[in-house]
């Protein structure tokens, strides 16, 4: 009895859990002139980590691509990038603080990092008061614009507004009634108060709207209001968050709320990383809208696609937000040979312009400080992808959007001393 | 009428997702007053005991005409798995904090967090072989006879039982992680049970559907009630429970072994859990978290129902869920759609799925200031109060 009492105690104190903090770089062997540091900025753990880590693998094969390639030349010296990955914890205090971090003791030139607003929100005032740069990958709702900040996913109006108007005039539920779903945050909540601002601009009608809280997997009152609110099909937009996605989906599959009885459901969270985990079964005949799609039959994104699965895996996909931070990195090595300096503020300048071949076709910095880009509408097929529909050109971002009442009228440039952050057009 | 049938129905669908989550609960919190913060991740183990099973009758060849039929062998996988588990727990933990709640709370807290974190963080074939170890480590002495086991080599018995079910558990993580290659890496990542194709879709009947998997959910909800109510009133064991949570001392005195009571309590508590795991994966995606997302509405139907009464746990669960159909999808609206108007938009305010549950706590707040023991209250003299 004792003995069994002395290996349980044992037991009790070997599961104290260890937490590491990841640091990463390569050997630095090839010919180069010097280094430089960059810091990459994600979750690796809680819950945030599963889509964040996919960000960390393709900056770090961005990089390594750079270096493989010569790295970065500045001045005529080549520098090979080496890069440290620091933890947000999937908790929005900790991104600050690790920001502060890499910018005051590491002094790294460029943060890549982000995924949730949240965590932006919460990063944005260190690298605002220390005048340092961050490059965020993710589509998000806008309505913000940052001196310090860089942002390469969708605007709305780069992925809800096209995706909207696919749905009221172009598909199979075109003129039918909208119900907007969403997870209770504010990404969801601003999408939807511009799609509101655009069906009812388009002549149609938003019937229902909910919002589930982060963490809540019943959707049983909701799938009654979707049945009360639309009893012969329509237009379902969902903006729901991660696995709340799952319980959705299967539960309104069984509820009868299937394309085959006329529900067509508009996706902007889900990308094939999301198909795979919820199961194309579930999936099949509603839409996606985004700018890159893995299923874009041109070189430049078979071969991102294949190096993506040669580097980390076959049975890994890209998506949307993948592409986005290949392409920041890219980006900021073309801004920086440019610029011939790593210095913050000449980098900002020569960054504006900047044009990149990137998977999804060409991309280019505006003035403030988005990218514009395609837009493609997409229907989630048998084999856990998307066929893409339609393909608009390329649309310039708008960091504050035109159909938001808050927002009506207004833009950003960071080129013009006078306009900067907010002007009325 | 259609209108009250499908209200009803939705009402007693997620009442009973409530219900055999909180079951478990009532018996643990209710007949031995322990607080047990690790429920949600012992329903997790089941959730993932559906996951595992569902891989397994996917890839080994003998088994795949049985796939449609899986889910009923999760139902029995996870009982065992999150009964063993909680043994486990009850034996290491909480046997030493009985009358500490405080301690206990914290404690079961700690399991939760190392639960969590250990499924993130090992591969899911080497923890079933873990728990099949543990499973029979734990279970195998029962079968050989007491003389056997206290006689002269009763250590050395005992230790080859142990020895005997860690190479069990060796083999089943070696066979496991090599026929299923899902399973040989640790993953973070959520994971997703699908449901035979029989149970997926609905039912028609009288202009309303009904989704097969939510029937499903209220039938192994109406089953496992039926068997503990029976359990708890017709068996020996159940009489001998009842006795030792209504005096323990006096139990003790009459010659119930108290220390196998707690154990056979938790056991079944925790087991019911694991059931509710297999409910919960059929309804959306499993993963480290899915557990911690239903223990705060399971202590709700607990406290509102009456501590330590199981009818009382029934009717509050169904409350519960009758009243979330009801505000959530704004059924007062349908039913009565010109209502004055400042009344119709204080509803039309609540008829969200955020705002429905802060007006159901609100509610069960206030019930509470009226009936601070529940809806039946326990009734008699007990030893503790």
């Amino acid at each position: 009895m004792k003995l069994s009492k002395r290996i349980f105690a044992g037991l009790a104190t070997a599961s104290l859990a260890v937490t590491v903090t990841a640091c990463g770089g390569s050997d630095s062997s090839g010919n180069f002139d010097d280094t430089v540091t960059v810091g990459i900025l994600h979750s690796l753990s809680g819950t945030m980590a599963i889509s964040e880590s996919t960000l960390v693998d393709t900056e770090k094969m961005a990089i390594e691509e750079i270096n493989a390639a010569g790295g970065v030349t500045v001045d005529g010296k080549s520098y090979k990038i080496e890069y440290i990955v620091e933890d947000g914890a999937s908790d929005w205090p900790t991104f600050a603080e690790k920001s502060k971090k890499l910018i005051d003791q590491d002094g790294v030139p460029v943060v890549f990092g982000g995924w949730t607003s949240a965590s932006r929100k919460a990063m944005l005032p260190v690298y605002e008061s220390k005048d340092a740069f961050l490059y965020y990958p993710i589509q998000y709702e806008a309505q913000e614009c940052s001196n310090n900040i860089f942002y390469t996913g969708a605007t709305p109006n780069q992925q809800s507004e096209p995706a909207t108007d696919f749905m009221y005039k172009r598909s199979p539920a075109a003129g039918g009634d909208f119900f907007l779903v969403g997870s209770d945050y504010v990404f969801p909540r601003t999408s939807n108060t511009i799609t509101k601002a655009q069906v009812k601009q388009l002549g149609g009608k938003v019937v229902g709207e909910d919002y589930l809280p982060l963490g809540n997997t019943e959707v049983a009152p909701i799938i009654s209001k979707i049945k009360v609110a639309l009893p012969d099909g329509g237009i379902i937009v969902n903006t729901l968050n991660g696995d709340q996605n799952v319980a959705f989906f299967k539960q309104i599959q069984d509820a009868g709320i299937t394309p085959s009885n006329g529900y067509y459901v508009m996706n902007y969270s889900i990308a094939e990383e999301e198909i795979s985990t919820i199961g194309p079964e579930f999936l099949e005949g509603h839409y996606g809208a985004w700018n890159y799609m893995m299923s874009i039959d041109t070189p430049a994104s078979k071969k991102f696609a294949k190096s993506f699965k040669k580097r980390w895996g076959s049975d890994r996909v890209v998506a949307d937000p993948q592409e986005s931070a290949y392409n920041m990195v890219y980006l900021w090595k073309q801004a920086v040979e440019d610029a011939g300096t790593f210095d913050d503020n000449a980098v900002r300048e020569a960054l504006v312009g900047q044009t990149f071949d990137a998977p999804q076709g060409p991309v280019e910095v505006m003035a403030n400080h988005h990218l514009s880009q395609t837009v493609r509408i997409g229907e989630i097929n048998a084999e856990g992808g998307f066929t893409i529909l339609e393909e608009t050109g390329v649309v310039e971002p708008q960091a504050w959007n035109q159909k938001h009442p808050s927002s009506k009228g207004y833009a950003c440039d960071w080129t013009d001393p006078k306009k900067g952050e907010k002007y009325r057009m | 009428m259609q209108l009250i049938l499908e209200s009803l129905f939705n009402g007693v669908a997620i009442g009973s997702v409530l219900l055999v989550a909180a079951l478990g609960l009532a018996i643990v919190f209710g007949l031995m007053g322990v607080i047990n913060l690790a429920h949600g991740e012992l329903m997790m183990l089941g959730a993932y005991s559906t996951y595992i099973t569902q891989l397994i009758f996917k890839q080994v060849s003998f088994l795949k005409p049985f796939y449609d039929s899986y889910v009923l062998v999760a139902i029995g996988i996870a009982f065992l798995v999150s009964g063993t588990v909680g043994i486990l727990l009850e034996r290491t933990v909480i046997r030493r904090l009985y009358g500490s709640p405080l301690e206990t709370l914290l404690a079961t807290w700690g399991v939760s967090l190392i639960l969590q974190q250990f499924v993130r963080s090992v591969p899911l074939a080497y923890a079933s072989g873990l728990v099949i170890a543990l499973f029979f480590g734990l279970f195998t002495p029962l079968l050989i006879s007491d003389d056997l086991l206290h006689g002269a080599k009763g250590k050395l018995i005992r230790a080859c039982t142990w020895g005997f079910s860690a190479l069990l558990g060796v083999a089943t993580g070696g066979v496991l992680s090599s026929l299923v290659s899902k399973l040989s890496r640790a993953s973070a990542r959520n994971v997703d049970v699908t449901a035979p194709s029989w149970m997926r879709g609905g039912i028609d009947f009288v202009g309303i559907t009904f989704p097969k998997t939510r029937l499903l959910i209220i039938l192994i909800t109406l089953i496992s009630v039926l068997v503990v109510i029976f359990f708890l009133d017709k068996t020996a064991w159940g009489m001998r429970i009842r006795a030792v949570t209504q005096n323990r001392s006096m139990s003790d005195c009459l010659g119930i072994s108290t220390e196998t009571v707690d154990i056979i309590t938790f056991g079944i508590g925790s087991g019911l859990a694991g059931v509710a795991g297999v409910a919960v994966s059929l309804l959306g995606s499993v993963g480290p978290n899915v557990g911690g997302n239903y223990i705060v509405g399971c202590f709700m139907v607990v406290v509102l129902g009456g501590v330590g009464n199981l009818l009382g746990t029934i009717l509050a669960s169904f409350s519960i869920g009758i009243m979330t159909d009801l505000i959530g999808a704004g059924r007062l609206l349908t039913i009565w759609p010109d209502m004055p108007s400042p009344l119709y938009s204080t509803i039309d305010f609540f008829a969200t799925t955020s705002m429905a549950r802060v007006m159901i706590f609100a509610l069960i707040v206030i019930f509470l200031q009226f009936k601070p023991t529940g809806m039946f209250p326990q009734k008699g003299r007990m030893v503790e109060s």
